[in-house]
């Protein structure tokens, strides 16, 4: 009896082992932000290579340039304004441009916020609504965890030497502080560009309206790379896969879901 | 006034009974909501297709083949281990200081949070040992979370096999290793398949462990180097990231179903094997 | 021939036997070694007790995640322990067997709901009763508390109504035999045996709800501070691990295996207690 239990646990190692040798794999991690149109451009790729597989995850900006130094990915995404210097030694292609709006609830009458009331909020200075020109209500802070591009590329940009408060909320990806503001009409968060939709609403930064062409003008100043990150010059499958991303037919996909092409 | 003991004892009961129904009713709701909004979702294109979008379209299939395979690897690779730990705890030594180790040890494992394993994981075997976000990495990560459930209820099933069936077993000239695969395994066998079916339900409703250590991709996996999403994660994050609420409850919904369904196996196994032995 | 085939699977089985300690002793040992040198850098009770978590800037101090855990716990404690202890003394003792045969395995079965389910439920239906309520975006304490009371409920009842049955009938006989009624046996009789019981159940409740890591993630907001309400957010020791543990590097990374060593210890603990107090049981 013991020997069909063993004959029978062998089996699934052997079958295993004989699938591995036919595709080759790529896997590609980090940012949540860019993710999805990652996610696109694979399926559009692969549609027209049979013999790459893609594997898109998240995680963050710092993940993908972990996971790229690590090895355990062959591309990193990081949507960082500066690569941090854990990202020296790595290669890096910049494939798209990707704003950074404030987004509060769509039932908050705040239209706009000066530089320095976003600081004071996300420090903590400003507690209520009512001393930016709002309703009596608390403000909650929604931001990101430490390793979010969108979060160093926000505080870069916008915080400069502001810290942001210890009591905000800290959620782990770009869709998860789009629904918590969006469920919440005292919170105020931030996220990808590319990622508003109906639940959320847009505010103006010192009187800049966040939209396509205020962006690709230069009016909209907070704005970050997309990099692609390989360790060493990229080759075979993944040079192939991230001449696609830079192609106009993979740029207009881009652009027309909300990021800013390069090309 | 001095209130009468009879009278105490019916307030009591009565309280006691709504607290107890007050419990289940919750329990139960959590069940029933999830079912009630996942259901309507689920028809044969969900179960079958692959997720479109991140997971607003699509179904679920990739998710499904990932939610069976890895808790596979996870108990051909602690089955074996635990069932020899327990063979070898109850026949072949007495109550000693190494068995009480090994027990101690057991028992310490069992209570390890699960974060911890993913921690451990992925630092040894996505990093460390360079496998990646794969099913290898998730499934030996879930087999040494189960591995204190294996033991555990295995050594109780072995124990549960009257002596009087290992003596019939040598007084008939078998040899030691004989007796065991023979008589008492099978004996024992309804008790250790119920710790294996116990172990299964768990890894698949684990999250923590498994999102850090088999990754989370999207697509049908096709070795064992491949990263897959299960369908806890997957719930995970479509719930999180508010992609679709609608798939979500549906992913959530088959998700209990799979997991009621492999608890009341186990239990009616455990049931017959009771009524077996007493 | 047939004796040196005994002896070898004998020492087969010892070897497997071994590699599971081997295991146990290769987590616990990783975890030392990648935890402790930063420990002992930071020094143990700045550690422990300090209220600085600014991984970028280098300062590894644990204490607003070790309240947070604490005061997540004690409030999921609060609110199962009356529950479950109302249902595990009806089910053992005031209902039929046949309604409990029935009930203990339902309750049983209902562990087995995963946690993030329950995270999610506290996401969907807790979220905007605390809104409109109470006040404040949501996550805190209260949430967590909630979700994590109910999570534990199967554990406790399903080991107190063990406890409970565990107890003699004599016992019972001879009190309901002085004229006692059914309650004032239980209460002055029974509960007081099965109490070694109960409270390793409620340590291995609470053991658990230490552990949780996904719902917390989901509905205890993260924040770093020290709460001093229970519409404030927490962040536990768990969710500290998880929320950083994909990008950490260096000793950041090593804060996290720290945290792994905290928890592991405190675990251990409440293991090893619950163990001695149900040993001391069964001596009895």
């Amino acid at each position: 009896m013991y020997r069909f239990i063993l004959t029978f646990t062998l089996i699934p190692y052997m079958m295993i082992g004989c699938a591995r040798t036919k595709v080759e794999t790529i896997n590609i991690v980090g940012s949540t932000a860019f993710q999805p149109f990652a996610e696109k451009l694979a399926e559009e790729y692969m549609a027209m290579n049979k013999d790459v597989q893609i594997n898109v995850q998240g995680g963050g900006s710092a993940v993908g340039i972990q996971s790229a130094q690590s090895g355990v990915a062959q591309i990193g995404m990081a949507d960082m304004v500066v690569l941090p210097k854990e990202a020296g030694g790595l290669n890096s292609v910049v494939v798209a441009k990707d704003g950074i709006v404030l987004i509060v609830h769509p039932d908050n009458k705040i239209d706009g916020l000066s530089t320095q009331q976003i600081q004071q909020i996300f420090s903590g200075k400003l507690k209520n609504w009512n001393q930016v020109g709002g309703e009596n209500r608390p403000i909650t802070i929604i931001s990101r965890e430490e390793g979010s591009g969108t979060r160093v590329s926000f505080e870069e940009l916008l915080l400069k030497d502001v810290k942001v408060s210890p009591e905000a909320l800290i959620q782990d990806s770009t869709g998860a502080v789009r629904v918590m503001v969006g469920n919440d009409i005292n919170s105020i968060g931030y996220i990808s560009y590319g990622f508003v939709t109906k639940q959320v609403k847009t505010i103006k930064i010192d009187g800049v309206v966040p939209t396509l062409e205020n962006i690709r003008e230069g009016k909209y100043k907070i704005i970050r790379p997309v990099f692609l990150l390989t360790k060493g010059v990229p080759v075979g499958k993944v040079k192939e896969f991230i001449e696609f991303i830079l192609s106009p037919q993979a740029q207009q996909l881009i652009s027309k879901y909300g990021l800013i092409a390069i090309r | 006034m001095k209130i009468k003991p009879v009278f105490t004892e019916r307030i009591v009961k009565k309280i006691l009974f709504v607290g107890t129904v007050f419990t289940v009713l919750i329990l139960l709701f959590i069940i029933f909501y999830v079912l009630k909004n996942g259901l309507a979702v689920i028809d044969l294109e969900f179960l079958l297709s692959s997720p479109k979008e991140l997971g607003r379209a699509g179904g679920i299939f990739p998710c499904i083949i990932g939610t069976i395979i890895l808790p596979l690897v996870a108990i051909i690779i602690a089955t074996p281990l635990g069932v020899g730990t327990a063979i070898y705890l109850t026949e072949y030594t007495r109550e000693g200081k190494l068995t009480r180790i090994i027990r101690f040890g057991t028992e310490c494992l069992a209570g390890v949070p699960s974060i911890i394993f993913g921690l451990f994981g992925f630092v040894l075997f996505v990093v460390y040992l360079g496998f990646g976000w794969s099913i290898l990495s998730g499934g030996l990560t879930l087999a040494f979370m189960i591995l204190p459930t294996i033991i555990r209820t295995s050594e109780e099933a072995i124990k549960s096999v009257p002596y009087s069936y290992r003596e019939v077993g040598l007084s008939l000239g078998g040899t030691k290793w004989q007796t065991i695969t023979r008589i008492v395994l099978p004996g024992a066998l309804p008790g250790i398949v119920t710790g294996v079916i116990l172990g299964i339900g768990r890894s698949i409703g684990e999250t923590a462990a498994v999102i850090f250590t088999a990754g989370s991709s999207l697509r049908i996996p096709t070795s064992l180097f491949d990263s897959s999403r299960t369908m806890a994660v997957h719930f995970y994050i479509l719930a999180r990231e508010g992609i679709s609420m609608e798939n979500a409850y549906g992913t959530a919904a088959i998700l209990i179903i799979a997991i009621l369904m492999i608890n009341l196996s186990a239990y009616w196994i455990m049931y017959r094997f009771m009524a077996k032995f007493s | 021939m047939l004796k040196y085939n005994e002896r070898l699977i004998q020492f087969g089985l010892l070897i497997t036997a071994f590699s599971t300690i081997a295991i146990l002793i290769l987590i616990g040992l990783f975890i030392l070694k990648e935890g402790l040198p930063i420990i002992l850098k930071v020094g143990i009770k700045n550690f422990i007790c300090g209220v600085n978590w600014l991984p970028r800037e280098g300062e590894f101090e644990i204490f607003p995640m070790i309240m947070g855990s604490l005061w997540i716990t004690a409030g999921a404690l609060l609110m199962s322990m009356p529950l479950s202890l109302a249902c595990a003394i009806y089910l053992a003792e005031f209902s039929t067997t046949k309604i409990g045969k029935i009930l203990k395995p339902t309750i049983e079965l209902l562990a087995g709901i995963p946690s993030v389910v329950y995270g999610f439920m506290g996401m969907v239906i807790l979220f905007p009763l605390i809104r409109n309520f109470l006040g404040g975006p949501g996550p805190c304490i209260l949430a967590a508390s909630i979700i994590l009371g109910i999570m534990i409920l199967p554990t406790i009842t399903s080991i107190s109504i063990d406890s409970l049955q565990a107890v003699p009938y004599s016992y019972r006989e001879g009190s309901l035999a002085l004229g006692a009624t059914r309650w004032q046996t239980v209460k002055m009789v029974v509960l007081p045996a099965a109490r070694s019981g109960i409270i390793a159940g409620i340590i291995l409740g609470v053991g658990r709800a230490v552990g949780e890591t996904m719902a917390v993630i989901m509905i205890a907001g993260n924040a770093v501070i020290i709460p001093d309400s229970i519409l404030d957010p927490v962040r536990t020791l768990t969710a500290n691990i998880a929320l950083e543990m994909s990008f950490a590097t260096g000793e950041h990374r090593q804060a996290l295996f720290a945290t792994g060593i905290v928890l592991f210890i405190v675990i251990m603990i409440l293991n090893i207690t619950a163990n001695l107090i149900a040993k001391k049981e069964v001596a009895k």
